[in-house]
């Protein structure tokens, strides 16, 4: 549901075979969650490659690769499996890829301490959860689906919008990245929002259905 | 190919070299092993051809065990030393298990783990698993002609790490090397999937004797990733024989049973739910002790009536399996069953009507897990077939830390891909604080006592600053296994502590070693003699441990409990003077009791002095070690005895 358009730009690095073949170097273990995958460094990102080279990664790395081999070598393993797997769990998901990419561009990457919102946006989410909460307690499935709907309707246009913030702070020097930096880290706390609301009508769904 | 396999010329014919390698399926009722040979992977039967090993051991008083339907034979005339469904006992303490009032078995309230008294002294839940293993392995080793390079074993996706923690260690006490913890349904994904050539999303429904699990998978060109997984860790076929025998108990009115009587109409239930499989009625007839006859129908309608709660409790995990995935029932191309249980007409009927497809069930459901382990175990082992395939698991439970007001902060989600590590900052909440308590619990739930305590820890040493200042990063890492461990460090000054999560009952690796050694010397032709010897020769050393520690830590107990102790050990003295081993091993019992709070407050304080600052690396490096020793080997003492 909160998939943001997979696959909507063409796929920077040509894949699989270039990134599964590098070598397991430091500097790779060292290098972003991008480049690990041999992807470019951006929030449109091919997910079919992603998915192919996490594979790639993990058949090289896993520690089920290594059981009869050395102390060192199965602690190499396991730690690059790891990696492998934060990596990618970071970047398959799009809000967790956006927070870490703008962490990258060195805009802000505490979100938990920094929440302020305009007040009318707060207001209008109480307003939903209220709504959710109504139809929840009448037991109005078709209310509850079709809010569903339109909120992962806005929610994708959200990553739309953010996506575009995004590559235009990478397209321009760091000394000119304050502004939409901040821009994509307000976006970025909207979408917290919206991705917790459409959660917890998804687990509203579920609980009626039981 | 072996088969296929043409020496070229100026080569070696002889065979390829093959590591051997097995895998054990350890389950509730019966156990399984199984192996890859010539290509295919085969359940290896015993020597009346036999594939299942009844997870039964009987403690005789001579300090025998027999294992499997031997012990399985007597259950009914000696049920308290005779134990079975001992999975289900592994890592729980008394209170977690369900039903115990109408088990025969004499439990002993023990930290981390529940023990059973028997004939043959108290065994701990490992020490069974590990008889039914070690049973397993010899029996590997006789088929295969040679010693096994390792097993993987086999434990329910639903097992959290006390558990897998427990299964391991038995592993281990059964002399078997563990190349990995795989779990049942992402087994069985293996043995069907590379069976069929399978791809796509597939679902394992896994009903074991006391354990569900549910697991979603993705298969795709030899990729096995599970999506998520759910179950319930105490459900099972078991509890629909416990749901027989109670409704044979109301409809013959019959009065609060001997363990004997017990334990024959559980069998009959058992039989009961399995003639139904294949009938419309079952007949329960059996002679009690007493003489009372009981002779009853059951019936296919009342036999789901009244097992209607618990399957209804199997789909609450498939739900949110399903959703835990993203996944919606369309999603699902198959539903692989897995279990003795799933033979259950209603479980099949209930499953189909869920899923809206009819379940796979062309493989056996006793031997499709440890086929895939045998697989597993075969390509872990290094012996290349030519398929080659990746496995991608998960860990089942959330694990978290306790916060301040005792509410649950989850580090690392469940469904989350393994090996994962995830790290935390946290800050010191008073001014001027000098230690952080590290309490890693395991489960879904927000409230600390709601989920399982899995071990706890001191970072002390932390520099006084103001508070919120100090900045603790506890960083969680869980293996390939599913085994979690867990280090804190404060990152100003640098003081750390780490823990590798072992739940209290945990056996050390030097305790294992002296527990293998002590199996493995014992040969049936004169056990008697050397179990005697031993006995007298650990009487010994038990007594010479605790009274060196009361020399030194003396203080630590009040006069009355002193006298205690002073009572037990003459009496252990006494005792190892004689040859009655049974007095031996109940004397030393006594001292453990007697000892086993005198034992925890040294430990409290030989921590508390040694993490006072330091790392627990420094503290290894510091003449404290030995105190460490000396306890180890009062526990030590104790576990051989009972071994």
């Amino acid at each position: 549901m909160t998939d943001f358009a997979d696959g909507v730009a063409p796929a920077v690095n040509s894949g699989a075979a270039d990134a599964a073949a590098g070598a397991l170097s430091d500097a790779r273990f060292a290098a972003d969650h991008f480049a690990l995958f041999g992807l470019a460094r951006d929030f449109r990102i091919d997910t079919a490659a992603l998915e192919r080279n996490y594979r790639a990664l993990q058949a090289q790395t896993h520690p089920d690769r290594f059981v009869t081999a050395g102390d060192s070598e199965r602690r190499r393993a396991l730690q690059w499996a790891t990696r492998v797997n934060e990596a990618y769990e970071t970047l398959k998901k799009p809000l967790s890829r956006a927070r870490y990419l703008l962490a990258e561009l060195g805009g802000e990457s505490d979100f938990v301490r920094n929440n302020a919102l305009p007040t009318d946006f707060l207001v209008a989410q109480m307003e939903l959860r209220e709504t959710v909460a109504d139809a929840v307690a009448a037991r109005q499935v078709e209310t509850l689906e079709s809010l569903r709907d339109e909120r992962a309707l806005a929610l994708r246009a959200g990553y739309e919008a953010l996506a575009a913030i995004l590559a235009a702070a990478a397209a321009v020097a760091d000394s000119q990245r304050t502004t939409p930096l901040a821009q994509a880290a307000d976006a970025i706390r909207r979408l917290m929002f919206e991705e917790k609301l459409l959660a917890d009508i998804d687990d509203a769904l579920a609980a009626l259905d039981e | 190919m072996v088969l296929l396999q043409i020496a070229e010329p100026g080569q070696s014919d002889a065979p390829h070299e093959r590591r051997l390698a097995v895998g054990i399926d350890l389950g509730t009722t019966n156990s399984l092993v199984a192996a890859v040979r010539s290509g295919l992977a085969v359940v290896l039967n015993d020597e009346l051809g036999r594939p299942l090993l009844p997870s039964v051991v009987r403690y005789g008083a001579d300090g025998e065990c027999t294992v499997g339907y031997e012990a399985l034979a007597q259950q009914a005339s000696d049920p308290r030393n005779t134990v079975a469904s001992a999975k289900r006992f592994m890592g729980r303490g008394l209170q977690d298990i369900a039903h115990r009032e109408s088990l025969p078995y004499q439990f002993e309230d023990a930290p981390g783990m529940v023990r059973l008294r028997t004939v043959a002294g108290s065994k701990s839940p490992v020490e069974v698993s590990a008889d039914v293993l070690r049973a397993l392995r010899e029996r590997a080793e006789l088929a295969l002609g040679g010693e096994l390079v390792g097993a993987v074993i086999t434990v329910p996706a639903y097992f959290d790490d006390a558990q897998r923690q427990a299964t391991k260690d038995a592993a281990r006490l059964a002399g078997l090397n563990v190349l990995r913890l795989l779990n049942e349904p992402t087994a069985a994904a293996i043995a069907y999937g590379l069976d069929n050539g399978a791809e796509g999303v597939f679902a394992v429904y896994d009903l074991g004797g006391g354990t569900f699990d549910i697991s979603i998978l993705r298969l795709s060109r030899g990729v096995f990733e599970v999506l998520s997984t759910g179950g319930d860790s105490a459900l099972g076929g078991d509890d629909f024989d416990q749901r027989i025998y109670c409704w044979i108990l109301e409809a013959a009115r019959l009065k609060p049973l001997s363990p004997e009587d017990s334990r024959l109409l559980l069998n009959r239930a058992r039989e009961a739910k399995e003639y139904l499989t294949f009938h419309g009625t079952a007949p329960i007839t059996a002679r009690l002790a007493s003489g009372e006859v009981v002779d009853l129908t059951l019936t296919t309608e009342t036999f789901t009536d009244i097992t209607r709660t618990l399957i209804t409790k199997t789909m609450q995990p498939v739900k949110k399996a399903l959703r835990d995935a993203g996944l919606g029932i369309g999603d699902v191309k198959g539903v692989i069953m897995v279990g003795g249980a799933t033979r259950m007409p209603q479980v099949q009927r209930a499953v189909g009507e869920y899923f809206k497809q009819e379940p796979l069930n062309n493989l056996d459901p006793d031997k499709v897990v440890a086929i895939g382990a045998a697989k597993q175990a075969n390509l872990l082992a290094g012996n290349r077939t030519g398929d080659d395939w990746l496995l991608l698991d998960v860990i089942p439970l959330s694990l978290g830390l306790e916060m301040m007001g005792g509410l649950v902060e989850k580090i690392v989600p469940r469904n989350s891909t393994i090996p994962v590590a995830r790290a935390q900052d946290f800050t010191t909440f008073r001014d001027g604080q000098t230690a952080l308590a590290v309490h890693v619990v395991q489960g879904e739930r927000e409230i600390v006592s709601d989920c399982r305590s899995l071990a706890r820890f001191e970072l002390r040493g932390i520099p006084p600053m103001v508070a919120g200042a100090a900045r603790i990063r506890v960083t969680f890492q869980v293996d390939a296994d599913g085994l979690l461990s867990v280090s804190a460090r404060e990152q100003t000054s640098g003081v750390e502590a780490s823990v590798v999560v072992k739940p209290s009952y945990g056996l050390s690796d030097d305790e294992i070693a002296g527990m293998l050694k002590d199996s493995l010397e014992h040969t049936r032709d004169d056990a008697f003699r050397r179990a005697l010897k031993e006995s007298q020769v650990e009487a010994q050393r038990l007594i010479e441990a605790v009274q060196s520690a009361l020399k030194n830590d003396g203080e630590l107990l009040d006069a009355s409990e002193r006298a205690r102790v002073d009572a037990a050990i003459v009496a252990l003295q006494t005792a190892a003077l004689g040859e009655n081993r049974r007095q031996i091993t109940l004397a030393m019992d006594e001292v453990d009791a007697q000892t086993r709070d005198f034992a925890a407050r040294r430990m409290d304080k030989g921590i508390r002095r040694a993490l006072a600052g330091r790392s627990i690396d420094d503290f290894a490096e510091l003449g404290e070690k030995e105190e460490f020793d000396e306890l180890e080997q009062i526990n030590e003492t104790a576990k051989e005895n009972q071994a």
